[in-house]
């Protein structure tokens, strides 16, 4: 998985740059539909398998050894997450949330790596993987409280090994190089145990591979030979701008140049992620150091419901990329190979409605927090300053309560 | 906008930046903007809306997704003899930036002894009341106000946005714009005299509103605030004034001391927390300079000494009408 598309990069392309004998094209000559030939994928747009090539060759078994439920349970995890999804953005118009950052699109990215993580496995994300949290079995109720504005992160972390959403792009990145350096110094690495082994997952956007963060990480993490995946999710849009206003080459080539492969997968196919990622995690948990894993896909909507993508880019790249569903290529792929009957995808969708339906009802429930609460935990041990506002708050409050009692 | 003087137009604080960066631009083909989403979006707030349709790629620049990058490479830019104007998406994101702004921004001009100059203005939209999420409503002006070598300004109205913007940009030192993002589309008069060119120095602070009881000091998106208490007050028969410092670094001294010294009561109000903010220096020159003259001790109303709340807290957090007049109150009762 070693890319050598530095040295095959077309010649001649206009606008390209020569130093030497490498040759890097202009990112603006790259099709942000089509993931060029290094791109691992299994299954094409309508579902068929694609045979093997020299990019997916590697992952192939993977793929092989999965069975008919294994195929049945990611695709629920599709359907599923997409509908919180859905309820999400639904609520945010409907005025129970302030801001909800979509996934839609990137399902299959987020399945397919959530799903290649064991229980020990550890990750970071950053604010959009809603799919990310279902796969490590945060109730997707809790994550709705920061976009409520009643918390800053409503679940504990280390109860589902996922960290809270960051919302300052790329700190996470550092956060999870450290977590892994920690692995491998309590020796939970290269044991063989697979009930030990740990590896932790590192999640960012496109833009997000801009940060100096990202690429302190990227070092850190190459030096100290960490189990971690980097998992960048381009999804071509970092709110208004394209991937050519983030960097020249592709994610998944920078990897080298810190030190350890870069691998890009087709981020709609979530056969490909899971193999992709699967063999990642497994080379992290040996003690095989990092993999970065760009996953090629495509944001659907808004970036969040504060944005108007109307105003920075073409409907029709939004059209030759919904050709590309991840969960349409799934059924496609399942109903050919004989995985599963419409009643089985029936039962999934009604399973959809359910679920939509009870987070719903948790978010209208979701009582506001009580006043005096934000002056708690902020600090673990006893704080002065803290506590003489927090009284002086509580007192200043009561004080409307007896003037109105006494009227 | 510049070819009938004087000119007035209704315009929001965000219209009035905006008119004041194409007015710069137009002025000096030295000004660039740089930031994310600048270009095409105009920015996450419109600020910059059609800048780079009518001024090219070259000058409104939408950057890599990179603070301490944009604000490096501006830093570069402006040794080049340019004048670049910086827009941070969000206050909580400038912290990325921190470094460059604070150990080279700042002190170029004296470690070159006088040599080099950083003509660079940093936008910083700020403060809290839009409900937003986490790092997207902070007031973190202090950190930069307490930076020698950076100027650090904030407007509080559609005019001053026009005029604060320009002169920022004109200035030859670093300036920290900091622009109250929940005012950004409050709307007001505006007389666009260019002849007679900004009514106030970029450093002057002024008295908003006239009084004769008690001093509010205030700057950015509490000035209104502030106002809309003074108006209550006026109806219980306590006259307020109201100084908008628009400039924190340096503090228009005079101004403040000369209505301590005729009130008697100094009241300081911002979104930041109090612990450290700019109140802290407020109070210390203003016990140092007018202590005879002084009726009360000087209070503050701030923020609390907590991180920025979730925004179901913020109507809480932040100091409203209640909050103000109570400190009213106990600084008149003494
Ligand atoms: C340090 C920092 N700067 C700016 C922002 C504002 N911001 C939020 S999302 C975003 C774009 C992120 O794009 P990308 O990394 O591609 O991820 P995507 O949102 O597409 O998943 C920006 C600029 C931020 N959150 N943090």
């Amino acid at each position: 998985m070693h890319d050598d598309a530095m040295d095959s990069a077309p010649t001649g392309v206009p606008n390209s740059v020569r130093h030497h004998e490498t040759v890097v094209d202009s990112p603006m000559e790259h099709d942000i539909t089509d993931g060029g030939p290094d791109m691992v994928q299994f299954v094409d747009g309508e579902g068929n398998r694609l045979p093997t090539s020299a990019a997916n060759e590697a992952y192939a078994q993977i793929v092989e050894d999965m069975t008919s439920e294994d195929a049945r349970s990611m695709y629920r995890d599709l359907v599923l997450v997409r509908r919180v999804d859905a309820e999400g953005h639904a609520l945010q118009r409907q005025g129970e949330l302030g801001l909800w950052p979509s996934l839609l699109g990137q399902e299959a990215a987020q399945v397919g790596a959530g799903r290649a993580m064991r229980a020990q496995d550890y990750a970071f994300p950053g604010y959009r993987e809603h799919g990310v949290a279902w796969c490590r079995g945060v109730p997707p109720e809790n994550l709705l409280g920061m976009f409520r504005g009643v918390n800053h992160g409503g679940w504990d972390s280390n109860e589902h090994n996922f960290h809270l959403y960051t919302i300052v792009i790329g700190n996470q990145m550092l956060h999870a190089t450290g977590y892994a350096m920690g692995i491998q110094r309590d020796g939970d690495v290269g044991t063989g145990d697979d009930a030990r082994d740990a590896a932790v997952m590192a999640f960012t956007g496109d833009g997000g591979t801009a940060q100096g963060d990202f690429n302190e990480a990227l070092v850190f993490a190459g030096v100290a030979n960490a189990p971690l995946v980097f998992f960048v999710q381009n999804n071509q849009w970092a709110i208004s701008e394209p991937n050519y206003k983030q960097f020249r080459i592709p994610p998944y080539q920078r990897a080298r140049g810190f030190g350890f492969p870069g691998v890009r997968v087709d981020g709609n196919d979530v056969l490909a992620v899971y193999a992709v990622t699967k063999a990642a995690l497994d080379a992290a948990r040996a003690g095989q150091g990092p993999t970065l894993i760009e996953a090629f896909t495509y944001r659907m909507g808004a970036h969040t419901t504060s944005d108007d993508p109307t105003k920075y880019r073409i409907a029709t790249e939004v059209d030759i990329w919904r050709e590309k569903d991840p969960i349409k290529r799934m059924r496609g792929f399942m109903t050919t190979k004989g995985h599963a009957d419409e009643a089985f995808f029936d039962a999934v969708d009604a399973e959809a409605d359910e679920l939509a339906a009870r987070i719903r009802v948790a978010c209208q429930q979701m009582p506001d927090p009580a006043k005096p609460h934000m002056f708690d935990d902020i600090y673990v041990d006893e704080h002065p300053v803290v506590e003489q506002e927090k009284a002086d708050f509580i007192a200043y409050h009561s004080s409307f309560a007896d003037a109105e009692g006494a009227r | 906008m510049t070819d009938t003087t004087p000119n007035r137009q209704k315009l929001s604080l965000a219209k009035g930046l905006n008119a004041g960066l194409r007015k710069a631009m137009e002025d000096d083909p030295k000004v660039v903007l740089m930031g994310e989403d600048v270009g095409k979006l105009g920015g996450v707030f419109r600020i910059t809306e059609g800048l780079q349709k009518d001024f090219g790629e070259d000058r409104v620049i939408d950057t890599p997704l990179a603070e301490s990058g944009i604000v490096g490479t501006a830093i570069g830019l402006a040794l080049r003899g340019y004048r670049p104007v910086v827009e941070i998406q969000f206050d909580g994101f400038i912290y990325p930036a921190f470094d460059q702004i604070i150990s080279q921004v700042a002190k170029m001009h004296a470690r070159s002894l006088g040599h080099l100059r950083m003509p660079l203005v940093i936008r910083v939209p700020y403060g809290g009341g839009i409900g937003a999420v986490e790092h997207h409503s902070e007031s973190n002006e202090a950190y930069f106000a307490h930076t020698a070598g950076l100027r650090t300004v904030t407007c509080a109205d559609p005019a001053d946005a026009y005029w604060m913007i320009q002169q920022a940009i004109a200035s030859d030192d670093p300036v920290m714009f900091y622009e109250p993002k929940r005012r950004y589309h409050e709307r007001a008069e505006v007389e666009i005299d260019e002849a007679a060119g900004a009514p106030l120095g970029l450093h002057t602070a002024r008295v908003a509103r006239a009084g004769s009881d008690l001093t509010l000091v205030t700057y950015g998106p509490m000035v209104k605030t502030c106002l809309d208490a003074a108006a209550a007050a006026s109806a219980e028969g306590k006259s307020l004034e109201v100084i908008d410092l628009r400039s924190l670094s340096p503090l228009d001294t005079p101004t403040i001391m000369e209505s301590a010294r005729k009130t008697g009561r100094v009241v300081v109000v911002h979104e930041a927390s109090t612990f450290l903010g700019m109140g802290a220096e407020i109070a210390a020159q203003v016990q140092r300079d007018c202590f005879y003259s002084l009726e009360a001790p000087v209070l503050r109303v701030g923020g609390y000494n907590i991180p920025y709340p979730p925004s179901r807290y913020e109507e809480d957090f932040l100091p409203d009408l209640d909050r103000i007049l109570d400190s009213v109150d106990q600084a008149l009762a003494f």
